[in-house]
């Protein structure tokens, strides 16, 4: 018998959290996600960590900047209009640097709107959804076991780079449930934290951990700083997964949910005879650009799906080689409209030109 | 091989619970499963709905547009998504609360059952789910009731146990209709 | 005949010897020597985080030699809470003024209080906000004129004065919550007394602990630093009075 469990995404994405040596959750229900503050109220006790269940969105993000601004792992989880309230204290963490992590089960909008898979958040995740011009480290899962794997990789990131991250997942990932198998974080190493608030000893140097920069040219060096960091991640942490991209003449994109809907379109189109190929971001920031331009050398034809009206196509469309062409396929969220395998099916015999 | 099976009834008839042991019996069994819970706002009372996916292979999609196969428990539920089963598919229907009254549009087959009855008949109306696990279970030969019964100690709440073995003669119950 | 010097006066160990860069009159400076001489009393810079917040508060890193995390407006009191609660063994203050902690931070700084969070909160209330430019803050006196009620304050309008020592001392999470003033030797005695009741209690384990210092803002006043000390005594202690709302001794 293997060690597979069989857990929801959520749960899998505070497994992952607690494995990556998290010990703080700071958050506030909002459904689709509650399965992660009821995980973690449950079994953080258990491990001498700390739950809170704060007054507010904007609470928990900023009791999270507190936690980590003294060097601890931590994390915040919400649905999108909870993660609307928290943009105030993410650009506050990426202005100071802060490692931390906040998963985003997204719903759907504007608005209020409703509590169906939705990636029309897909903007505001991967282009710095609050003000002053950063970025996040934006990871998508697609699965329960990405779910925990990719909150291990976030944690890693985020330390590494001092980049917040967050995992952008919607509601079926959340609430579906797959096999699990569990395992200890990998033993990388990771520069110290020698940054974190603890206490001045006589001697040493004060440490403050700040975003606000009024000398002449210091905000303009530390833009620099953060700008040089993201062409980092872009060099170095692109993560993408590939299907028959070598012999397509189609190529499909999707991420999250829309690529495991697309995995068994591309399977459905394969037996009927069409070359057509899958390339899946795992990272939406950095986002896989030279993967695409690689691939669209020879792969003329691109298909965006997305749950929304058109978003990560934006980025595809910047990242393909000049002559190739972009289509898009999308529905808005919202109940009942989740796309099927069947439908991407018939947009990929669409422009693979009919019938095989 | 890939199975897919879609599970449809009102709140309170367990379609989620069978969702969840027939995902996690074929997990027991060594093969991939998706279980993905569709849910309304209502708690209690609304349709519940749910899709299982059972594969040798990586599941790809955890949403299936036309299943191989559906359990449907009330007449909402037979109206709304008997249409959707694929050609070639099969549906299991309780007929003790549903009844076909549109024409068929696809060749598929119907086995129609008073699973509510049998449940009765078990000892509860609730036990419908295990009724229908052991006839599924059979019929698409794709799991075992040893499994399923492990399975059942796994997603039934531990307050719950003192049940299991009702709930396994509702499971053999149904998987006898077929063997039959 | 030989003389020997005895310093009878020295400056706290817990600030910077740096040069002050708040407006003449300000008393800015006079609380954060109170809040250092507290510091130093119990010995504990070493093990002291301050959670600065927006506004001229924000500048409590260029004064005091410790470690120190600047929050968003408002948030001073959540930073905080994740500060403790990382670190439980250091000692955790904020600093914030009127429009940070009574405006829009009043969210934050209930819940922190509610919890019954081991902090302690300096709230320093000129009745304006100083670093914006001498808006009206929601301490702002009734019929005070400020750049955003230039017909003075209008309780019908815009509300009455908010008193948040006597508003915080009514949670159950609040062990000690006092006013002080620093417009007299005798207020500034005083508020160094309270204040230093203030970190004792969280020093003491005994929980959050909540001090309002009713201070200057002679340049958003209009009024020369003198003016400015007499109008805390003719108009804000009338309506804030000085005291202490809520003292309790044992441990939470």
């Amino acid at each position: 018998m293997d060690q597979r469990l069989f857990v929801k995404g959520n749960e899998a994405v505070a497994m992952g959290a607690l494995a990556a040596g998290c010990r703080y959750y700071f958050g506030y229900p909002i459904t689709p996600q509650s399965d992660i503050p009821e995980f973690t109220a449950r079994e953080l006790p258990r491990l001498g960590g700390t739950f809170i269940q704060a007054e507010s969105e904007i609470a928990a993000i900023n009791m999270l900047l507190g936690a980590s601004a003294c060097g601890m792992r931590a994390m915040t989880s919400s649905s999108s209009p909870g993660i609307s309230l928290k943009q105030e204290g993410l650009s506050y963490m990426a202005g100071s640097e802060l490692p931390g992590l906040v998963v985003n089960i997204c719903r759907s909008g504007p608005g209020l709107g409703g509590i169906d898979a939705s990636q029309a958040d897909y903007f505001q995740a991967v282009k710095g959804g609050g003000h002053g011009g950063y970025r996040l480290i934006v990871l998508a899962p697609h699965s329960v076991q990405e779910m925990y794997d990719l909150a291990l990789l976030a944690f890693d990131l985020s330390d590494r780079y001092r980049i917040p991250a967050m995992l952008l997942g919607d509601s079926v990932i959340g609430q579906m449930k797959e096999a699990l198998i569990p395992h200890p974080r990998a033993q990388v190493e990771l520069p110290p934290k020698d940054w974190a608030v603890r206490g001045k000893q006589e001697g040493a140097p004060q440490r403050v951990v700040k975003s606000l920069y009024l000398g002449d040219g210091e905000l303009e060096a530390h833009n620099w700083r953060l700008h040089e960091r993201y062409a980092l991640l872009e060099a170095r942490e692109t993560r993408w997964e590939g299907l028959h991209t070598d012999d397509a003449e189609l190529l499909v994109t999707a991420f999250g949910i829309t690529a495991r809907i697309a995995k068994s379109a591309v399977r459905m189109a394969r037996e009927a005879g069409f070359k057509v190929g899958l390339l899946r971001p795992v990272s939406l920031f950095p986002f896989p650009r030279e993967a695409f331009r690689t691939v669209t050398l020879v792969t003329k034809k691109v298909l965006c799906c997305e749950l929304n009206t058109g978003q990560m196509v934006e980025d595809v469309r910047l990242s393909v080689a000049r002559d190739a062409e972009v289509y898009f396929y999308g529905r808005p969220p919202g109940a009942g409209s989740l796309p099927t395998p069947e439908e991407f099916a018939e947009q990929i015999a669409r422009y693979c030109g009919g019938a095989a | 091989m890939t199975l897919d099976l879609f599970i449809a009834g009102f709140g309170g008839q367990g379609v989620l619970l069978l969702g969840n042991l027939l995902a996690y019996a074929a997990i027991l069994e060594g093969k991939n499963a998706s279980y993905f819970p569709a849910y309304g706002v209502e708690k209690r009372g609304g349709a519940a709905t749910c899709t299982v996916v059972i594969s040798d292979d990586e599941v790809a999609s955890p949403v299936v547009g036309r299943p191989g196969c559906a359990i449907l428990l009330n007449q909402a539920s037979l109206d709304k998504y008997l249409p959707r089963v694929r050609p070639g598919g099969w549906a299991l229907v309780n007929s003790s609360l549903a009844e076909e009254n549109l024409p068929r549009v696809a060749p598929i087959e119907v086995l129609a059952l008073p699973l509510t009855e049998l449940a009765l008949d078990v000892g509860d109306a609730r036990l419908v789910n295990l009724v229908a696990a052991g006839i599924w279970a059979r019929k698409s030969q794709a799991l075992t009731l040893a499994s399923l019964e492990s399975a059942l100690r796994k997603v039934l709440p531990e307050r719950n146990h003192r049940f299991i073995p009702l709930n396994v003669e509702a499971l053999k119950r149904g998987a006898a209709l077929i063997a039959s | 005949m030989s003389q020997v010097e005895i310093p009878v006066f020295t400056a706290p160990r817990s600030l910077k010897p740096v040069v002050t860069h708040f407006c003449p009159g300000c008393q800015h400076g006079t609380v954060h020597r109170l809040v250092a001489e507290a510091l130093d009393h119990f010995a504990v810079q070493e093990r002291t985080i301050g959670v600065a917040s927006v506004g001229c508060s924000v500048f409590l890193y260029e004064y005091f030699a410790i470690d120190v995390v600047e929050s968003p407006h408002g948030r001073a009191p959540a930073v905080a809470t994740g500060v403790k609660r990382a670190l439980p063994d250091r000692v955790v203050f904020t600093y914030q003024g009127d429009g940070d902690l009574a405006a829009i931070g009043t969210s934050e700084i209930i819940h922190a209080a509610n919890r019954g969070e081991a902090l302690t909160v300096i709230f320093v209330n000129n009745t304006t906000y100083g670093m914006t430019g001498g808006q009206m803050a929601p301490t702002t006196l009734a019929g005070q004129q400020t750049s955003t009620s230039p017909y003075g304050r209008d309780p019908a309008n815009d509300g009455s004065p908010i008193r948040m020592a006597e508003l915080l001392a009514q949670l159950d999470g609040t062990r000690f919550s006092a006013r002080v003033a620093v417009d007299s030797p005798r207020h500034v005695i005083q508020a160094g007394r309270v204040i230093r009741e203030a970190f004792a209690t969280q020093i003491q384990a005994r929980g959050f602990a909540f001090v309002e210092v009713l201070a200057t803002c002679p340049t958003n006043w209009g009024m020369n630093p003198v003016q400015a000390n007499q109008r805390i005594a003719a108009e804000l202690i009338p309506c804030f009075p000085l005291g202490t709302f809520k003292k309790i001794e044992s441990q939470s």
